[in-house]
């Protein structure tokens, strides 16, 4: 039986409340409804205390004590407001804006930074010191994230982040004092690190020292070429988030709009990555039948680019079980410039295609090798995040939530509810098994959702029945959760089927592409994340089609043009294959 | 349809770790085994790092890489602690350190002259080492000999009363031992 906590007693701002003992000043204020300022702390996150926004006066101390990191103790008297302390923060503000380059209005983080607001609400107006400034250059080597040292406030959350939620540990701070800078090890470039693009540095940065590589640039010149037939994608979890961008309400399904936006951008063609999710899953499921004949088991999905790179680089013993399969994104460009050109009659070689992803790995995984077509081009041309389709819509003067709901097009537009939901943590799985059930027992499926795979807290191990086989699968969304499997899988102490990880917390609905969290709510607050899951699920249950075999376009596109599942043809457009990389990751 | 038709493995961990060993020797890899074998490895971080440095005069990146790789502690954690102390040195070392004092009578004796006449003679500035590797700038702060000031040392000799137009004999000097190959 856990023993019961000690209560403590203490006036804040000189109201009484009684919380347990360990409780920390911050929280016992938010008990109060009083939010202290503060900048380097993060509730999922270990505890710095480094930026000393969040100070207080406590009687009797004679200094100010962090709200963030001292616990309360019986009879503390606690200020959280006084003149001298308002003063005191504003100053602390203004000496970390003091070493920033102050550039707002020019950068890409102007209205979602959380420096500036902080400097706003402290009511620095005015720049009382100007001292030396640090200096170094933007880091641009990576596909995925941009390093900008210059904006840097040294407040650790991407350090923590990378090293608590991922588990990768490529940051840290190097040097120290005046010359202290947050890199990769040796401050080498993020492409000779062991970065694995999931993009939470840019996510929880309350500045804008980490962000994605641009990318709208070559999709506005592509729809300004006459020449080229420009089509576009959109990843599941982009109707659930996109919204926020404009003002909705965090958890509002927004494809109907989305896609009108998309037209009147000027794409020629809107399809649907979940069109593509369902043809992962037929592969999937296929795979996954001769794998259970054949083995390696247990077989783990590869829809996640960060989580490919995690494995590539941290666990290549494993490749033999990552599934061949493409990412929905690869599949579904390798199609367009294949099966829709032939089909329309297009020069591949003036198909241009323009994925928009919750993630900026998939810039990555879009310059991949591998995901090149023959003619030695991407399949992918440009990958942009919802955070820069948001941009992009803003620019062109589109009143999003005034628009009326738009169809994606066919041949690639049509996708079962299976499709929508891989956009969120254990969908993927929640799909393999609608299909799996049907395959295994030829017989249709008792049941659609098997909702004990869906794993919000991160970590989800479960044992589900089909036919005479007792499946054990295993689901995880942050890599330090995924580590918890995948060390099983290594040692061998269990015996998995299958295995779901999705790179970042709550899955692509909380991808490194996703937009800025409005003012007062936290980058990977679980609230936020499940409300934008919330919209996929409602998306699924609203369909009719919700099993990925039974979507008509995949049967047609396997009918005329693919042969089948595991064809030659299949394999050759939807299948890949993986390496060890190097810097090798320490686990 | 085939899903693995390459059996070779796919772990590089052995050849990560062959390589991890050859940069840094049979001691240290040993001494590292050592803190393996022990209740926390990571904390044996910064003894690690003084062997390496004693054994090769500095960090290298490899050295250090080498170092996350066999005591299995994150490069980037590896690499923020030596970059962190003043004692680590993450630049080879030249042959001989000059050493130049600093302190406020080296200071009021023109001691910055001194230096500033090494650094346009050699090239370099503090920290640096000269491009043939033969010395390494540093600045010291009193070395408690006063009455010589300004005072620089090269290694373990002490030169008072250095005055600038001195400087290019007194390196010439070091040069000559340092070809000559017979000191240290």
């Amino acid at each position: 039986m856990a023993k019961k906590k000690k209560k403590i007693t203490l006036t804040i701002d000189d109201n009484p409340i009684t919380v347990d003992e360990g409780t920390t000043i911050m929280e016992a204020a938010e008990q109060l409804g009083i939010s202290i300022p503060r900048l380097c702390y993060h509730p999922d996150l270990s505890l710095a205390g480094s930026c000393r926004v969040c100070i207080v006066d406590v009687k009797e101390m004679g200094f100010y004590m962090a709200a963030c990191s001292s616990q309360v103790w019986e009879g503390m008297q606690v200020q959280t407001n006084s003149p001298e302390i308002r003063q005191a923060r504003r100053d602390i503000v203004e000496l970390l804006i003091d070493n920033h380059p102050m550039d707002c209005q020019t950068c890409d983080r102007d209205g979602h930074c959380e420096l500036q607001n902080l400097a706003y609400s402290m009511g620095v107006r005015r720049r009382h010191f100007e001292g030396q400034r640090k200096r170094f250059p933007i880091e641009l080597s990576s596909h995925s994230v941009v390093r900008d040292a210059e904006k840097c406030i040294l407040c650790g959350r991407c350090v923590r982040v990378c090293a608590e939620i991922q588990g990768v540990y490529n940051l840290s701070q190097h040097g120290r004092g005046f010359h202290t800078v947050v890199a990769p090890a040796h401050e080498a470039d993020m492409d000779k690190s062991v970065c694995i693009q999931c993009g939470q540095c840019i996510n929880v940065c309350p500045t804008a020292a980490f962000l994605e590589q641009r990318g709208a640039k070559g999709v506005w010149n592509a729809i300004n070429d006459p020449e080229m037939h420009v089509v576009v994608q959109t990843a599941p979890s982009i109707r659930a988030a996109i919204g926020e961008g404009f003002g909705l309400p965090p958890g509002t399904p927004a494809t109907g709009k989305m896609v009108t936006a998309l037209r009147r951008l000027g794409f020629d063609a809107v399809f649907d990555t979940d069109f593509a999710a369902d043809l992962t899953i037929v592969e999937e499921a296929h795979e996954f039948l001769t794998r259970l004949k054949e083995g390696p088991l247990p077989m783990i999905t590869s829809c996640s680019p960060g989580w490919v790179s995690f494995m590539e680089k941290f666990y290549p013993e494993l490749i033999p079980h990552a599934s061949t399969c493409r990412s929905p994104m690869s599949m579904l460009s390798a199609l367009v410039k294949s099966y829709y050109a032939e089909k329309k009659g297009l020069d591949p070689a003036k198909v241009y295609v323009v994925a928009v992803m919750p993630c900026v790995a998939k810039k990555y995984e879009a310059r991949r090798p591998e995901h090149f077509g023959p003619d030695g081009r991407p399949y992918t041309d440009a990958v942009l995040t919802t955070r820069e389709l948001i941009w992009m819509i803003k620019c062109y003067g589109i009143n999003f939530t005034r628009l009326p709901d738009g169809q994606f097009d066919d041949p690639l537009g049509t996708a079962s509810g299976a499709g929508d939901i891989f956009g969120t943590t254990g969908g993927v799985m929640e799909a393999t098994l609608r299909a799996a059930s049907e395959l295994v027992t030829g017989k249709p499926a008792d049941r659609l959702e098997f909702t004990e795979v869906r794993a919000v807290e991160g970590l989800r191990e479960t044992y589900v029945a089909i036919g005479e086989h007792n499946i054990h699968v295993g689901v995880a969304n942050g890599l330090t959760n995924a580590k918890v499997l995948l060390d099983k899988v290594v040692v061998g102490t269990e015996q998995f089927h299958v295995i779901e990880v999705m790179a970042c917390p709550g899955g692509c609905i909380g991808g490194g592409g996703q937009p800025y969290p409005p003012e007062g709510v936290k980058v990977l607050d679980p609230g936020l994340l499940r409300r934008r899951a919330s919209a996929l699920y409602a998306i699924d249950g609203g369909k009719t089609l919700r099993k990925s075999y039974e979507n008509p376009a995949v049967e047609a596109l396997y009918d005329a043009f693919l042969g089948g599942p595991g064809s030659e043809k299949a394999h050759e457009l939807l299948h890949t294959h993986y390496s060890a990389k190097l810097p090798r990751g320490i686990r | 349809m085939s899903i693995c038709t390459d059996k070779r493995p796919t772990d590089n961990r052995s050849e990560v770790e062959a390589a991890a060993r050859e940069s840094l020797g049979p001691e240290i890899v040993e001494f590292i085994a050592a803190c393996r074998r022990g209740a926390q490895p990571a904390s044996q971080l910064i003894a690690v790092l003084h062997k390496v440095q004693a054994q090769y005069g500095y960090l290298s990146p490899e050295h250090l890489d080498a170092v996350a790789q066999l005591l299995r502690v994150p490069a980037a954690k590896v690499a923020g602690v030596a970059s962190f102390y003043h004692f680590f040195r993450l630049k080879p070392r030249g042959k001989f350190k000059i050493n130049v004092c600093l302190g406020t009578a080296c200071y009021v004796k023109g001691a910055d002259r001194v230096a500033q006449k090494i650094m346009d003679e050699l090239g370099i500035t503090w920290g640096e080492t000269s491009n043939d590797g033969v010395f390494t700038l540093e600045a010291a702060r009193c070395l408690g000999t006063c009455g010589l000031a300004p005072v620089v040392t090269v290694e373990e000799d002490v030169h008072g009363n250095v005055t600038p137009d001195q400087v290019p004999a007194l390196l010439e000097k070091y040069l000559k031992l340092a070809r000559g190959g017979s000191s240290g």
